[in-house]
């Protein structure tokens, strides 16, 4: 097999799972200027709830196939708790204020909601591997890949083309866009903004959870993982310009390229790749590679 | 003039009963006065379920039986010579400039006696100048770069467990000695001091001992990568006879989740220089015939004595598990500093100056429920021990480790004064010890 094939093949797959774990933080920076640090920790509620449930569906004897089922109701469920209450008990009342003061909020819960997972579920490991192998796997060449490594491939273009869709081609969406655009505006022409920041955040929560629970099968889901995610889905937004959707999907798909180009031909510069396509883009476009031209008002 | 008598006579007899009280006072309070240890252990990421956790019951099983006095001769007196302990624990996660600031908080809020504590290399590098410079007795329980002592040497500073370079010859003799006609071999450690260091000496040892085999790759992927799937990828693609890692905690362990799936573990050997801690966590994902070491013969290697089975014996009671290598070495720092407060205190003395704890430390030689350990080097500071290495095979579900060869400490360490690097490439001759 080619190396650049195995380049290419690896490089999409870990954009997949980049694009995943990043698109619900770009998604509440697009509607509500919230840069929100708490997405590390929903989408470590996700993975944690993922390996819980599924866990113990498979322990139960129920059929494993069930099991991918159970990771996506685990995240949906985590979505709809934790959503709502952090914007509608705490992150509403805060609506206005500088984006400091919005980022320092969202870190504090982060903090919070990292010592309740380890006071829930402890410090000790928890594995939910069978998902992983459960569809089997197929070759390219000489290298074997888990099927489930297409899962990540197709539920990364089913996230991305579903937002792209509802964004543009349904009424919520276009309401969305209007208060992405000038919530002030939106507000004065009847857009109900409150609960456009409501919803919002819901979605931008229950995708950090789905991104943790599709990744809860490949890894030994433990205290910290929120924070290692946290700091790779900002590097990517930041890439794509804040809040560009499709600019989270193109950085994504840089950044796992270039890592997989230099762990493959060169591995010592493995720790260096994603920065190195942030330094690039930073200095070519300061905001991005989508960002959007900002009017100024007088 | 029996009055004039008995009034001084009173006097002087309440003066010395006062005395005698305030004295009996003082040292009772001297004596009910705990020694206060810092220990310093992972409580959370990816370290804390591994190491810092097992490291933390560990401790508490080992300062709870302590100070009941029920540990085995040669450590059955209570506490440190009759004196209780008391912990007063840290996290250690956060990076080396926190616990920088961590230590000097212990020092000089919590006014601890003495640290315990480090398991990363980088904590232990940054903290071990720090806790000189505050004149307090520091023992490094479980990090393994050899640079501490052979970049710098120390007063304070003390190590109670072999460094590393152990665990990358051991490793390679075991392999040869098994596999003589290994011809290519790769390598995934994460990129920081012990990743680093784990490789260097494995490369070294493997071109001493078997220069025709060829290294095809070296992955040093970021500490918490989490994703490994190109990796996974080049390793696959290089064919390699063996692979060595030195990964440890949620990176191994993902690793492994990653690439059993793929088949990498069918077409190239394992060698994990410190996988003993996950050989119940890993059941199902641990292939057959990894080559696994413990970092010193702890944990499965360590061999039957009266201090074993009462290490063994209360940290099961304390954790439903038998003790892994982590917790070994903190056995191994608290039963170092007792063997040498008790050293220094000498009979029916009081508590010792911190100097003569030193004094007494420095080339001890005590006992410990993985053997003998001897501070012989770093001046003294550093300990050694002997090793051991074996070979996966997993038994009704339950990974376990046979065909065990044991490793005499000159066969693996460094003598003092050589650095690790040159002995190797210099032939790794047997020091005189």
């Amino acid at each position: 097999m080619n190396q650049l094939h195995a380049v290419l093949i690896d490089g999409l797959i870990y954009s997949s799972w980049l694009f995943i774990i990043a698109v619900g933080l770009t998604l509440i920076y697009g509607v509500m200027k919230i840069l929100n640090i708490a997405h590390g920790s929903l989408y470590a509620l996700g993975a944690y709830s993922a390996a819980s449930l599924a866990g113990y569906w498979i322990n139960q004897g129920h059929a494993p196939m069930g099991s991918y089922a159970m990771m996506l109701v685990a995240a949906i469920l985590v979505g709809l708790i934790a959503g709502p209450v952090i914007e509608r008990g705490l992150l509403r009342f805060m609506y206005g204020k500088d984006e400091i003061v919005l980022v320092l909020v969202t870190y504090a819960v982060f903090l919070i909601l990292e010592d309740f997972i380890k006071l829930t579920w402890g410090v000790d490991p928890y594995f939910l591997y069978q998902p992983y192998s459960l569809l089997g796997s197929f070759d390219v060449g000489n290298l074997t890949y888990p099927v489930y490594n297409l899962v990540l491939f197709g539920m990364a273009v089913l996230i991305g083309v579903t937002l792209v869709w509802v964004l543009t081609k349904t009424r919520r969406g276009k309401m969305l866009v209007a208060v992405i655009h000038d919530r002030e505006m939106a507000a004065a022409m009847g857009i109900n903004v409150s609960l456009v920041y409501f919803v919002t955040f819901t979605a931008g929560a229950m995708l950090g959870a789905v991104g943790g629970a599709l990744t809860a099968p490949m890894i030994s889901v433990q205290p910290g993982i929120g924070a290692e995610t946290i700091v790779l889905a900002f590097a990517v937004v930041v890439i794509g310009g804040l809040g560009s959707l499709p600019g989270a999907a193109l950085a994504a798909v840089l950044v796992g390229l270039v890592r997989s180009a230099a762990v493959h031909y060169r591995p010592e510069l493995d720790l260096f790749a994603i920065y190195f396509v942030m330094a690039v883009v930073l200095i070519m476009r300061p905001k991005g590679l989508f960002s959007v031209q900002e009017a100024r008002k007088i | 003039m029996d009055g004039n008598f008995s009034r001084p006579l009173k006097t002087a007899a309440a003066v010395l009963a006062g005395a005698t009280l305030a004295i009996t006072c003082a040292t009772a309070h001297a004596q009910d006065k705990p020694i206060r240890i810092g220990l310093v252990t992972f409580l959370s990421g990816p370290a804390a379920g591994p190491f810092g956790v097992p490291a933390k019951m560990a401790a508490d099983a080992i300062v709870d039986s302590l100070n009941a006095g029920k540990a085995p001769a040669p450590y059955n007196i209570k506490g440190f010579g009759g004196t209780p302990l008391e912990l007063t624990i840290v996290d250690e996660a956060g990076g080396a400039t926190k616990q920088v600031t961590e230590l000097l908080n212990l020092i000089e809020r919590q006014n601890v006696d003495f640290v315990i504590g480090y398991i990363s290399s980088g904590d232990c590098l940054a903290v071990a100048p720090v806790a000189e410079e505050l004149k307090t007795l520091t023992i490094l329980f479980d990090c393994g770069t050899p640079r501490v002592f052979e970049e710098a040497s120390y007063k304070y500073v003390f190590r109670t467990r072999s460094h590393a370079t152990m665990d990358a010859v051991a490793g390679a003799m075991y392999l040869l000695e098994n596999r003589p006609a290994v011809k290519s071999y790769a390598g995934i450690n994460q990129n920081y001091a012990w990743g680093q260091d784990s490789w260097a000496d494995f490369t070294a040892v493997m071109a001493t001992l078997k220069p025709e085999a060829t290294i095809t790759s070296s992955q040093m992927p970021k500490f918490g990568a989490g994703q490994y799937g190109p990796e996974i990828s080049a390793l696959l693609q290089t064919n390699s006879d063996v692979i060595h890692s030195s990964l440890w905690g949620g990176d191994l362990e993902a690793f492994m989740l990653q690439a059993t799936p793929r088949g990498l573990f069918n077409r190239s050997q394992l060698v994990l220089v410190a996988g003993e801690p996950y050989l119940h966590r890993l059941a199902g994902n641990m292939p057959d015939g990894t080559v696994v070491g413990a970092r010193g013969p702890n944990g499965v290697y360590a061999q039957k004595s009266a201090l074993n089975d009462w290490l063994r014996q209360i940290y099961k009671e304390r954790a439903e598990i038998y003790p892994n290598y982590p917790a070994y070495s903190v056995a191994m720092a608290f039963l170092g500093l007792k063997a040498a407060y008790e050293k220094a205190r000498g009979a029916g003395g009081g508590a010792p100056a911190t100097d003569d704890v030193i004094k007494a430390f420095e080339f001890l030689n005590f006992d410990s429920p993985a053997g003998k350990v001897m501070m012989k080097l770093g001046k003294g500071h550093q300990a050694v021990t002997g090793t051991a290495y074996g070979t996966t095979r997993t038994v009704n579900g339950q990974v376990t480790v046979g065909n065990i060869k044991y490793y005499a400490l000159e066969r693996v360490q460094p003598p003092e004064g050589v650095k690790s690097l040159d002995w190797i490439k210099s032939g790794m001759k047997p020091g005189n010890w």
